[in-house]
């Protein structure tokens, strides 16, 4: 009966809670009880820490970690709720970046009480570096996301450059375990390297690949996390590590798939090979002129046409215009026209992020298209309208090597009979990149907020 | 390299819970639709602030003199918890939509 109130054994139930919410999270039925599972997982283990710790502690310190638990409590809670739902995926770069920061300041602290033991300071140091980089990388992730950082920064051989400072601390790590150093030089030496690697190593990376770092980072976090539970010989914190570390990974390459792209591609691949002398040179090659519509025109052009595919991007979601499109879908179907939604598997900020908000306003699974099942049918289709999408439309992927989105699937509007684009301006999307669909003959631009326009597409379409 | 297999043959519970857990993880991700992968790497986000429980055992052995010890295990615990809570609460608001699916 004792054994049920001892740490061991809540640990053990708190392992379980982490599988079983992670495995709930897969199914869109169970998805919101496996969060809750998991939550409740982690409140008992650390309850359970405070509580059960085994161990003269005086009365203070419990005071400042209730402070702490509090304070994080609380602004973790209000950032949470208060930020708007486009801003989700930048919030779980924010909150990546903090369990990350955590990790290296254990290690920071950590450090001299282990010195000489080679084990130890290998996890330490470890957990060290990879949460280090998980934090400024996250960081770096989170002002690409945000729009603070526009475009790639590609500092002159930067793979080169990242590789050597890479090397430089495997090398400078391995010399302190080896050497049994406690010097605290080193140590900073280290923590500041990882720093700057982090932030060295997502600068290049394109915004359109963002997520694709993230889940990385995040399974960097995973493993900083397991060295930990390595270290204090903690289950929950290996269980817990090892099971993101692995279920990130995997993630990870879904993302990549998806993208039909390599994580090495991802990381060292065409996005830096492109140097900034031929890019500013491609810019200019575009030539023709841009055709503009109205939306009565656009209005009349949907009522007569029999089949319409709706391209969703990440400007649908920043105009909150989720509704309106659904409303748009719905009256279209009312007049008989067949309606889809193409689903691009990046469109948005991160995988699933159209599908998140689409669901929101009920729209039905079947409608929602994916990206290889719907590009045959574009070329049978009378209208595709492409609302706040860019990159994932962008023929260059297809066309252009020296493009930096060069062989990433995109949709295949092209092919269709009449494209109409609604944006907001021509600025280019978010890989920073020119878009030679705008200038296509078959294209129209319909610029203008997405919300506005579509409600007026509304109010157009019920009047005939 | 005797210390090394002096720490496998000591742990070894361990390094059997590192191999199955990165099956299991595996496993889990598996057969996800794309539609969850954004909630679900939410998920794991808030899972790895697990990382608390090892600030918070940090500040439990610090010593009581160690003002810069104390102060970083300090920030270690805030940035842990908003780790935790703030993960799982991003990921239960994304949920929030899909519970308005069921009808």
């Amino acid at each position: 009966m004792k054994y049920i109130f001892s740490l061991e054994f809540i640990y053990l139930i708190s392992s379980i809670t982490y599988i079983l919410g992670l495995k709930l999270l897969g199914h869109p039925e169970t998805a919101k009880r496996g969060n809750l599972i998991a939550a409740g997982g982690m409140t008992i283990a650390i309850f359970g820490t405070i509580f059960l710790y085994q161990g003269e502690v005086p009365l203070f310190i419990y005071g400042l970690i209730s402070i702490a638990i509090i304070l994080g409590s609380v602004v973790g809670w209000l950032i949470a709720k208060k930020v708007s739902m486009t801003k989700m995926p930048e919030l779980v770069s924010i909150f990546n970046g903090m369990g990350g920061a955590s990790a290296a300041l254990i290690g920071l602290i950590e450090f001299h009480h282990y010195s000489g033991q080679t084990l130890s300071t290998f996890t330490i140091l470890g957990g060290l570096i990879i949460g280090s980089v998980s934090f400024s990388g996250s960081m770096i992730a989170w002002a690409k996301l945000n729009g603070t950082i526009k475009y790639p920064i590609r500092l002159p051989k930067y793979n080169l450059l990242n590789n050597l400072i890479f090397l430089a601390l495997l090398i400078l790590a391995f010399f302190i375990i080896w050497s049994g150093s406690d010097s605290q030089l080193y140590l900073y030496i280290l923590f500041f390297g990882a720093l700057l690697y982090g932030v060295l190593f997502v600068l290049p990376i394109g915004g359109a690949d963002m997520p694709v770092v993230i889940s990385l980072l995040n399974s960097f976090t995973g493993l900083a996390a397991a060295l930990g539970g390595f270290l204090y010989g903690n289950m929950v914190m290996l269980t817990g590590g090892i099971l993101v570390g692995s279920a990130g990974t995997i993630l990870t390459f879904a993302m990549c798939k998806a993208m039909n792209r390599s994580l090495v591609n991802v990381i060292f691949g065409s996005f830096g090979e492109t140097d900034s002398e031929s890019e500013q040179g491609k810019s200019d090659t575009i030539q023709g002129d841009i055709k503009k519509t109205t939306v009565s025109d656009v209005a009349i052009l949907m009522n007569y046409s029999q089949k319409i595919i709706i391209v969703p991007g990440y400007g649908l979601a920043v105009a909150q215009a989720q509704h309106a499109i659904h409303e748009l879908e719905q009256l279209l179907i009312s007049k008989g026209i067949d309606v889809k939604y193409a689903i691009h598997p990046v469109a948005g900020r991160m995988p699933g992020h159209m599908n998140v908000l689409l669901a929101e306003t009920n729209v039905e699974y079947d409608k929602l298209a994916e990206m290889d099942d719907v590009n045959p049918e574009f070329k049978n289709t009378d209208v595709v309208f492409v609302v706040g999408a860019n990159d994932v439309v962008n023929p260059a992927a297809h066309n252009d090597k020296s493009s930096p989105i060069y062989g990433m699937p995109i949709l295949d509007v092209e092919s269709a009979k009449q494209i109409i684009v609604n944006k907001r301006s021509m600025k280019p999307g978010y890989a920073g990149i020119e878009n030679e669909l705008f200038y296509n003959p078959r294209t129209s631009m319909l610029f203008g907020d997405a919300k506005s326009v579509i409600q007026s597409l509304i109010t157009e379409l019920k009047g005939m | 390299m005797t210390e090394l297999v002096n720490f496998l043959s000591n742990n070894l519970d361990m390094v059997y819970i590192v191999i199955l857990m990165v099956f299991v993880g595996v496993e889990i991700i598996g057969h996800v639709p794309a539609v969850l992968h954004t909630p679900l790497m939410s998920g794991a986000n808030a899972i790895h602030g697990v990382i608390i429980i090892g600030a918070i055992l940090v500040m439990l052995g610090a010593d009581p003199e160690n003002i810069l010890a104390l102060s970083l295990g300090f920030v270690a615990v805030i940035l842990g918890t908003l780790n935790v809570v703030g993960g799982f609460v991003v990921t239960d608001r994304m949920l929030e939509m899909f519970k308005k699916k069921k009808k």
